[in-house]
């Protein structure tokens, strides 16, 4: 990685710079192929070559991956998100509860179940998306910092999910919405909604402004981009991410819970981070985060895979997210004497 | 004489009880090249934040193109034909060189309201005419400009306004941090908007500079415009008299 950023540099005059997604993907590549030397030699089979486990890993990361979508836009834009795993918890919940069977006789709302599957779905997106931008307004016109906002939207909104049925859990969604998250459906979200947003980061009027935010805000605001309404508008676009997530979740588990997506907005973050979001802003791409995830699905199945307790996965994630942000920290340092 | 492109009556900012700004009287002409010269913290750059809109004057007119103007803030004097090029680099690091020179008014191939798409290949072609006008030389437009030499940066900066203003480019300091070859660069754009005819306003603390590229230049002193002398009725002497208070005591009353 070192070598490739001292070429870059002294090449930027005459040659397009290496993307930085093709480190991530070279980095992905290694890892698996340590756990597959590694799987031969302590467990006698092979990592990679296991359909099954390849499903398991992508199913496993996919839903924290959505979110990720929309961490890595508020990253881009200089900010951060904490409290999508708190909205997951929120919005399942409350979405549940629209989608549940009449043949349910303890139904939050007994007068309406069996409602078509597009109601929870609403539900999920309006809550998710007013989270969101409660976060993104409090950022933007009283200018706290968006680890504050974020910090106490995730206090709030896990109050919100225990305080919503007193602690219950809501259960027996209808057919249609258990079918949102069933078998590979959640990868295939992950897939349209992760194509949807680089397209949008990547071709529209709407990315560029994002990057331009995060990379220089001062100058967004001087050339006229409307920076409040912007933010806004990508801090509530990563609370519908995290509601999609929640009902993938809720679907997949036929249940939701209070407690559910606890710690998922670290991992979303980690993700992003690992596929070379910086946490500076104005760097980073869907592409990327999407490596990232990878990354992330392949070390904590390496683990499982290497039969390592799952007290250690918890430790070595830890050490996964710092390493990551050293990373980062590491590139920009390098930057800043390069200039 | 020509006519006049921009006039200040009177205009005041006082920061609290600092008196930033006092009572400045200034007229540029159509196609006018004017320096403003002055100690730091001699209001320049307040002069300069006022005329556009960067903050809203205590008192005191302005005139822009025969108009009396009341900007809300510098996107409508940006709007009216009036380009700034900021002291600190009003880029965006991560972007490219279209990117940047289109920032804030992106052209777009199809409307989808914030999520229109770009046209980038029409800002690439428009872009590379603007640098060629202005005479900028970028060898990879599509490098984020984070890997650009400060010199090449600026230039970007002067071509974007160069490319977008058509009645009036105020420049900041344009040179303060650049190496002598650069700032021979942005000199020779600057001339070449003088062919051109663009009226500028330079603020700059270079007199060598400021006597190579301007008609008239304009002293501050301590919020006030003390002198105001064409630059081939005058000299440097004269000049650093006026800027470190020797002369022109009192105001001068010009126009």
């Amino acid at each position: 990685m070192a070598v490739s950023a001292v070429s870059a540099r002294t090449d930027s005059q005459s040659r397009p710079v290496r993307p930085p997604e093709m480190n991530v993907f070279i980095g992905l590549l290694v890892i698996a192929l340590v756990f597959e030397a590694l799987g031969w030699l302590f467990i006698g089979q092979s990592f990679v070559f296991n359909l099954q486990r390849l499903q398991i890993i992508i199913l496993q990361v996919s839903i924290v991956g959505i979110i990720a979508i929309g961490v890595t836009q508020v990253i881009i834009t200089g900010g951060i998100d904490l409290s999508s795993g708190s909205i997951v918890g929120a919005t399942a919940m409350i979405a549940m509860s629209f989608a549940q069977s009449s043949d349910y006789a303890r139904a939050v709302y007994p007068a309406l179940t069996d409602l078509p599957v597009i109601v929870p779905i609403l539900v999920a997106l309006v809550i998710g998306g007013l989270a969101g931008s409660i976060n993104g307004a409090l950022i933007a016109y009283t200018k706290i910092p968006p680890f504050i906002a974020t910090l106490g939207m995730m206090v709030a909104a896990r109050g919100v999910a225990k305080w919503y049925t007193k602690g219950q859990p809501v259960s027996f969604p209808t057919e249609s919405y258990a079918w949102i998250g069933a078998g590979l459906n959640p990868v295939i979200i992950f897939l349209v909604l992760a194509l949807l947003f680089h397209l949008a980061l990547k071709y529209t009027v709407y990315g560029n402004h994002t990057y331009a935010i995060g990379s220089n805000q001062q100058a967004a605001r001087v050339s006229g981009i409307r920076v409040e309404r912007h933010l806004v508008m990508v801090y509530a676009i990563a609370g519908m991410l995290a509601g999609i997530a929640a009902l993938v979740l809720s679907s997949k588990n036929v249940t939701a819970q209070a407690g559910m997506g606890m710690m998922y907005e670290l991992d979303a973050i980690a993700m992003a981070v690992i596929g070379g979001v910086s946490l500076a802003g104005g760097r980073g791409s869907v592409v990327g985060t999407a490596l990232g995830m990878l990354i992330f699905g392949v070390i904590i199945s390496g683990f499982t895979f290497l039969r390592i307790d799952a007290y250690y996965q918890e430790m070595i994630k830890g050490v996964i997210i710092v390493a990551a942000v050293v990373a980062d920290v590491a590139r920009q340092q390098r930057r800043a004497k390069a200039v | 004489m020509s006519k006049v492109i921009l006039e200040t009556r009177g205009l005041t900012k006082r920061y609290g009880g600092v008196h930033a700004l006092e009572d400045a009287n200034f007229v540029l002409h159509e196609g006018e090249h004017v320096a403003v010269v002055g100690d730091n913290g001699a209001g320049k750059s307040t002069f300069v934040r006022q005329i556009t809109a960067v903050e809203q004057r205590t008192s005191g007119q302005i005139f822009f193109d025969g108009r009396e103007v009341n900007y809300a803030g510098p996107l409508e004097a940006r709007e009216s034909g009036m380009e700034t090029v900021f002291q600190n680099l009003a880029l965006a690091d991560d972007l490219d060189v279209p990117s940047n020179l289109y920032l804030g008014r992106e052209l777009i191939k199809f409307n989808l309201g914030p999520f229109s798409i770009l046209d980038r290949k029409a800002m690439r072609e428009r872009t590379q005419a603007a640098l060629d006008r202005t005479a900028v030389r970028i060898p990879n437009l599509s490098n984020p400009i984070r890997n650009m030499s400060g010199g090449q940066r600026q230039c970007v900066a002067i071509a974007r306004a160069a490319a977008f203003a058509s009645k009036l480019i105020i420049m900041d300091e344009p040179t303060a941090a650049l190496g002598v070859q650069e700032t021979g660069q942005v000199e020779n754009i600057i001339r070449g908007l003088k062919e051109r005819g663009v009226p500028l306003i330079l603020v700059s603390h270079n007199l060598r500079q400021v006597f190579d590229l301007v008609d008239r230049i304009v002293v501050f002193r301590r919020g006030r415009i003390v002198a105001s002398l064409r630059a081939d009725e005058t000299d440097g002497n004269d000049i650093v008299s006026y800027i470190t208070g020797v002369k022109g005591q009192s105001d001068v009353a010009y126009v």
